[in-house]
């Protein structure tokens, strides 16, 4: 996995609620069976006017001016800025692999649904909750300041303004040490095999119905 | 003992290890597969060079992309095509042992036919890469969605890290009026809590309505605690969940079963058990519900009119109406039973089981769909579904109406096979979500029961089911 440790970069706005993941990837998408190439469609009925198919050629394709994403001071954003209740719905893991291959290292939001919130992480991909006023601010400063970057400091549990201000956010010890050093969670469970057996077979004497 | 919440049950019950920072590591019983969220999980495990722990608990098959028509001919679109055979080809690969490919006959959407083939069980932990997975609680199993990477972790580890949740208990009391179903409770319950409200929770549903519901009343109730945020609903096991498991191909048998079914009885939250949260709703004056908007809390009676943004205070609430509005071409304060329909879908894992085949067919019976509605399908759950319905008529009651009777699978739900709404269509759906674009692309969903769905057809409008009984 990839590491998170400091990143600065340029935030976008998206100023909308209940952003589901079937607007971050459309369901088209989804019938890929490699975990690249949807870096172009991500937000795809939002940020094209014509309806999006896998394998078409983008440069033919009409982009849709008042989308947030396309303004080109946004262009190279990193960051993303969005309302409550982020990633809900479907449970695609390729909405964060779409986040992160169409360029983004991290999103903040007041809350987040939890398999989307799940997913990130697995993926170096950080999704970030900081207080609905605290959001709200920083909408309102990125609004109105072209070229606005924040600083995420993932060691340090903050976000910081370009005036310096920081903001701290939570995050629990497990993930965050997995971030900070790229940990595949998968290695790390194998370490505990010898527990996993040993569990097993009790639950084989007690329910052997399931092991049926 | 002090009194325990049946998640707590489920939850002391498959830990492996805890750490001290709450992190923790479950033991996985059933492992459900489908071909969506499956192949870059099966990819990545053949990369690593490592080897399913307990392939066993793997039940696969493919829903999401197959065709729901002239199925012996393939599926045409060549990249659905590959998905499914992608899955076809991991399952020959990693030995998967219980596979329902597209041709089986009991084959369907993945999510009904593992309570159908007794693959769900209670005590169970069952998790699959799909956010629905929280249907199977209805059989008091902890169940919920993953993403692929988890899907990965749990093949190759038969344990997934995650940490324990708070506990919700949604008490419904009091007895459903008539033409008021289980879909219309969860809805009202989703208007009531809102789409973030069960956020990490699991939810128990509980109360009499709820324990007077069939399991396939119960598993749409538990369906849905996702679209109220819950990765896991869950319902207490009783006779009504021992009897529908008897007899069930993948469940213990004779001997076994009992010795099973007296350990599920004790599945059941304990008198006293405390709950983080409780809510409490009374049943007994609810109506059939109808979604306005792009959310599933954005949730009215069909006695009701659709919102009007400017009597919202909330500037952010009331941006969301408008946007939902324009999105669903709908005008404020227009009468939700004054809304036309262009297509109707009676389907999903919600709602696409026997008796919500049942309960539709008897609303259309000796009817006709209207003219200006183009479309009615009919999409059964699953095979045994479909088999069973054409044994009591049912295909010939949807047919004689002008519906149409189609092969199993997810179909319209989200319409990633050729089932799905033109931009601008606007359907009466008995599926989960109605996100903008979920059935098609500027498709507009609104989420009904089987009967309003139904009767939505019939009239070529919203209607209150109810009046016509
Ligand atoms: S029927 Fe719809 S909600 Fe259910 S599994 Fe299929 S796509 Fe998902």
């Amino acid at each position: 996995m990839e590491k998170f440790t400091v990143h600065t970069g340029l935030v976008a706005p998206l100023d909308r609620e209940n952003v589901d993941t079937d607007a971050i990837i459309p369901k088209q998408f989804l019938k890929s069976i490699k975990r690249t190439g949807f870096g172009p469609h991500l937000f795809d009925a939002w940020r094209y006017i014509d309806v999006g198919q896998p394998g078409m050629d983008l440069t033919k394709r009409t982009l849709n001016p008042d989308f947030v994403l396309n303004r080109p001071q946004y262009r190279g954003a990193s960051i993303l800025l969005a309302r409550k209740n982020f990633g809900c719905g479907s449970s695609r893991e390729h909405a964060p692999w779409a986040l992160q291959q169409g360029g983004f290292k991290a999103v903040v939001a007041p809350s987040f649904a939890d398999i989307f919130f799940n997913n990130s992480f697995k993926n170096g991909f950080l999704p970030i909750a900081l207080q609905e006023s605290e959001v709200a601010r920083l909408f309102d400063e990125a609004v109105g300041a072209p070229g606005y970057r924040l600083t995420i400091d993932l060691a340090a549990q903050t976000v910081t303004t370009p005036s310096g201000e920081a903001m701290h956010f939570d995050i629990d010890d497990f993930r965050k040490k997995s971030l900070l050093n790229g940990w595949d969670d998968i290695g790390l469970t194998l370490r505990n095999a010898a527990e996993i057996k040993a569990y097993e077979e009790r639950r084989k004497r007690a329910e052997p119905w399931i092991f049926g | 003992m002090t009194a325990q919440t049946l998640y707590e049950k489920l939850w002391d019950s498959h830990l492996v290890r805890e750490d001290p920072d709450g992190t923790a590591l479950i033991y996985v019983d059933r492992h459900l597969v489908h071909e969506v969220t499956s192949p870059q999980a099966f990819e990545g495990l053949a990369l690593h060079g490592r080897a399913p722990w307990r392939i066993g608990s793997v039940v696969a098959t493919a829903d999401h992309n197959v065709p729901t028509h002239a199925r012996s001919e393939g599926i045409a679109d060549p990249i659905s095509r590959l998905q499914v055979e992608t899955l076809d080809q991991n399952v020959v690969k990693f030995h998967v042992k219980t596979y329902f490919g597209m041709n089986d006959r009991r084959q369907g959407i993945v999510h009904v036919i593992g309570p159908e083939q007794g693959a769900t069980l209670p005590g169970m932990t069952v998790v699959c890469g799909d956010s629905h997975t929280s249907t199977h609680g209805a059989f008091a199993a902890l169940a919920f969605g993953i993403g692929t990477s988890e899907v990965e972790h749990v093949l190759a580890t038969q344990c997934l890290l995650t940490k324990r949740l708070k506990t919700l208990l949604i008490r419904a009391e009091g007895k459903l009026p008539p033409g008021v179903t289980a879909k219309d409770l969860v809805l009202a319950i989703i208007g009531k809590i809102g789409t973030a409200g069960g956020t990490g929770h699991a939810i128990e549903f509980g109360g009499s309505a709820v324990r007077a519901q069939s399991m396939e009343g119960r598993m749409t109730i538990c369906n849905m605690a996702i679209e109220a945020g819950a990765r896991s609903g869950m319902v207490a096991v009783d006779e009504t969940t021992i009897d529908y498991l008897r007899g069930r191909p993948l469940c213990p048998q004779g001997e076994m079963f009992d010795t099973a079914a007296a350990y599920w009885r004790t599945l059941v939250s304990d008198p006293g058990a405390k709950f983080d949260r409780v809510v409490d709703i009374d049943v007994a004056s609810l109506k059939p519900q109808v979604t306005w908007g792009t959310s599933p809390e954005m949730v009215v009676s069909i006695e009701d009119r659709v919102p009007d943004p400017s009597k919202e205070a909330d500037p952010a609430r009331r941006g969301a109406i408008e946007r939902a509005l324009e999105y669903m071409g709908l005008e404020p304060n227009v009468a939700m039973s004054d809304i036309a329909i262009d297509k109707v879908f009676i389907g999903s894992c919600t709602n696409s089981r026997i008796e919500d085949l049942r309960a539709a067919a008897a609303v259309v019976k000796g009817q006709r769909v209207a003219k200006n509605v183009k479309l009615a399908l009919v999409v059964p759950g699953s095979g045994l579904v479909k088999t069973q319905a054409e044994k009591e008529g049912l295909d010939r009651v949807f047919l004689d109406s002008g519906f149409e009777w189609r092969d199993p699978g997810c179909s319209m739900c989200l319409g990633m096979n050729d089932d799905k709404l033109a931009a601008g269509e606007r359907c009466a759906s008995t599926s989960n979500r109605n996100f903008e674009g979920r059935q098609g692309a500027g498709g507009r969903t609104h989420l009904v029961s089987p009967e309003m769905a139904a009767a939505a057809a019939i009239a070529g409008h919203f209607v209150d089911v109810r009046r016509g009984r």
